[in-house]
């Protein structure tokens, strides 16, 4: 029976972990400092006190973390492992992208890699240029990956679930700055949910603004400025970048004829770039040039005043949804 | 090997495997040279011994992961010849149905569970077996295998120590063949014993001889009874030779004049065969092991070879559940 929990996004993903080690004993949750320490960032707490070994710390070795997570899962398993900040995970990329990717697609099936890959990423101010990428786009480029980013605490609970009962390997993406958002009510103890999908946070015919993670807030903050000036835009969230929500994405764009996508990540090479792209090739006639919203493609400073300068806010939104709003 | 078995029954047994893998391995070089075949393709020939032996260590449960030098561990774990060479021939019936390769097709239905081109990239999968085994209650070893190149790889160096760090089953075997590619270990390596890194990871490590059969499943089979009973991941260095290039088409301007043919003296087959023939086995029973490893692999090729193509409208399927 569903139950409504107050419950921060961390607490939400703590829920959907204790949850899933409950019901299927093949779950394992391990990584650095996930076990007694519960933590960095305490979404594991307790969990070792209640399930004993299944829910251990580990070396600081990402690579033997995400490669026994993989041999494990093909054999049986069904492991949940952290790797504590994404910047992390660049020390075990042949793991997730030669080896995780592969299984099921060279044993044809026979043999799979049913993975969860928690991880967080985002700028925070004081945080460093090796804690405060956005990698999206690095799983993203690999067939086989799947990739949700959670948006509410609702979602923290949903999407790792949903990923758990994946049997695909997945990278979960959930954001620093979002553990500290305060409670929300979140729906615990419902069905799981299929991946995919998205949420349609206004809907509107001026424009489509496409976002995903933590650069929501921004995107809602602008559409909310743009609807006080008479022009409803419509803003697509996707807690799953894969499987994107092509169909729905590309109806409207085709509806609106004008497009704006933003996201944290750095903006070449970006998944910004693959929507415009898709929107190209669907032979979408734009009534404006489309507009990413991205952080320009340089390093990631720690001084919370030089951070703040190159992510973009609210406002830079608003600007990109006027430009495209305004063009003829 | 049933009580019953003899000493040289083992013996032309293991001589027979030797030369199935030897005979594949210059079949497929052949298959290579003439374009039946493409691509990278990594030979084991002369290093025969170390599959076969420590193969015959294992039982049907335990998992074996090898490195893009695997046709012969495959071999040695019971994959047939012909699922194999219908894989480097890109068809239909090979054992990832061409999508594997020479250099990375698997048969997990044989406990084989991929070669890997990836330079170490297989150690942490076998880590994950042996932790699966733990929680599964199965008991599994898992038997990583990777050349003396790989020891400097920092997946393999992660793997022994969180195998160590939790007691979980893994033989780790180092095939060293004294190049690592095409450059000699020697020269990468400041120290000469690879197996004595053990020590720092608190394990067991040894050196041994690689080219003798015998040799590798008796410290193979220790190792893997000691895992499976909590003892802990084992290191063990097997001294080999590889008596061809690092590819099929390797210059070898690395080898030292007359190396060859002093590496080929100690090559695990001839050396076999002296051994049985001073031990006074009669010349037609050693015969008769090359013989019937060179029928079964004739025949295994005309079936991949007369196999359909591998089927390009399935190529799609399996990216996703």
């Amino acid at each position: 029976m569903p139950e409504i929990r107050k419950l921060s996004y961390g607490e939400a993903a703590n829920a959907a972990l204790r949850r899933a080690l409950e019901e299927r004993p093949e779950v394992l949750v391990y990584g650095e400092d996930v076990g007694v320490p519960g933590g960095v960032f305490g979404v594991t707490k307790g969990l070792r006190k209640q399930f004993g070994d299944r829910v251990f710390d580990t070396p600081i070795s990402e690579s033997a973390i995400i490669g026994s997570a993989v041999g494990a899962a093909m054999f049986g398993r069904r492991p949940v492992v952290e790797i504590m900040w994404t910047d992390f995970f660049l020390v075990a990329l042949d793991q997730v992208v030669n080896q995780a990717a592969n299984v099921r697609y060279v044993s044809e099936g026979r043999l799979t890699a049913p993975i969860t890959i928690r991880t967080q990423q985002g700028v925070a101010p004081g945080s460093c240029a090796q804690h405060s990428q956005s990698l999206e786009a690095f799983f993203l480029h690999t067939p086989g990956i799947r990739v949700c980013m959670p948006v509410t605490a609702q979602d923290s609970y949903d999407l790792l679930l949903s990923s758990i009962a994946c049997d695909d390997p997945v990278v979960v993406i959930e954001n620093r700055t979002l553990y500290h958002g305060g409670k929300q009510e979140v729906s615990v103890g419902g069905p799981v949910a299929a991946i995919g999908g998205l949420r349609t946070r206004r809907s509107g015919t001026a424009a489509t603004a496409v976002t995903w993670g933590a650069m929501s807030r921004q995107v809602v903050d602008a559409a909310d400025v743009l609807a006080a000036e008479g022009q409803e835009v419509e803003v697509l969230e996707t807690p799953w970048l894969d499987p994107f929500p092509w169909d729905e994405v590309l109806t409207s764009v085709a509806k609106t004829r004008r497009l704006v996508v933003a996201h944290e990540a750095n903006r070449t090479g970006g998944f910004g770039a693959e929507v415009l792209a898709r929107v190209a090739e669907a032979g979408i006639e734009l009534a404006a040039p489309p507009v990413r919203v991205a952080v320009p493609d340089l390093r990631l400073p720690s001084a919370p005043g030089l951070a703040a300068a190159v992510v973009p806010a609210a406002d830079d939104v608003t600007g990109a949804l006027r430009q495209v709003v305004a063009a003829r | 090997m049933t009580e019953t078995e003899t000493g040289t029954e083992v013996l032309l047994r293991d001589l027979c495997d030797m030369w199935r893998v030897r005979l594949l391995e210059e079949k497929i070089r052949d298959l290579r040279l003439n374009g039946d075949v493409v691509g990278s393709v990594h030979l084991c020939i002369g290093q025969e011994a170390g599959p076969v032996g420590a193969c015959s260590a294992l039982e049907p449960a335990d998992a074996l992961f090898a490195t893009y030098r695997g046709h012969g561990w495959a071999l040695a774990r019971g994959v047939p010849a012909v699922g194999i060479l219908a894989e480097l021939l890109g068809r239909a019936t090979g054992v990832n149905g061409g999508r594997g390769g020479s250099a990375y097709f698997s048969a997990p239905e044989y406990g084989f569970h991929g070669e890997n081109s990836i330079v170490g990239g297989g150690a942490p999968l076998a880590v994950g077996a042996a932790l699966a085994g733990r929680f599964d209650g199965t008991g599994r070893v898992a038997l990583c295998v990777f050349g003396d190149g790989a020891m400097n790889q920092g997946s393999v160096h992660e793997s022994m120590n969180f195998a160590a760090a939790f007691d979980l089953p893994v033989v780790f075997v180092c095939e060293n063949n004294e190049y690592s590619e095409l450059t000699p270990i020697r020269d990468m390596v400041r120290a000469d014993v690879l197996a004595d890194r053990a020590r720092a990871y608190g394990i067991l490590g040894e050196r041994i001889d690689g080219n003798d059969p015998a040799v590798v499943r008796d410290r193979v089979g220790d190792a893997v009874q000691s895992a499976r009973e909590g003892g802990g991941p084992v290191l063990l260095e097997l001294m080999t030779a590889r008596l061809v290039g690092h590819y099929i088409g390797d210059a070898e301007q690395y080898r030292q004049p007359g190396e060859l043919e002093r590496l080929a003296e100690n090559e695990p087959i001839a050396r076999l065969e002296r051994t049985l023939r001073s031990a006074g086995t009669p010349e037609p029973e050693i015969e008769a092991a090359r013989d019937d490893a060179a029928r079964e692999i004739e025949t295994a090729t005309q079936e991949a070879s007369a196999a359909p193509l591998a089927d390009a409208e399935a190529v799609r399927r399996h990216v996703h559940a």
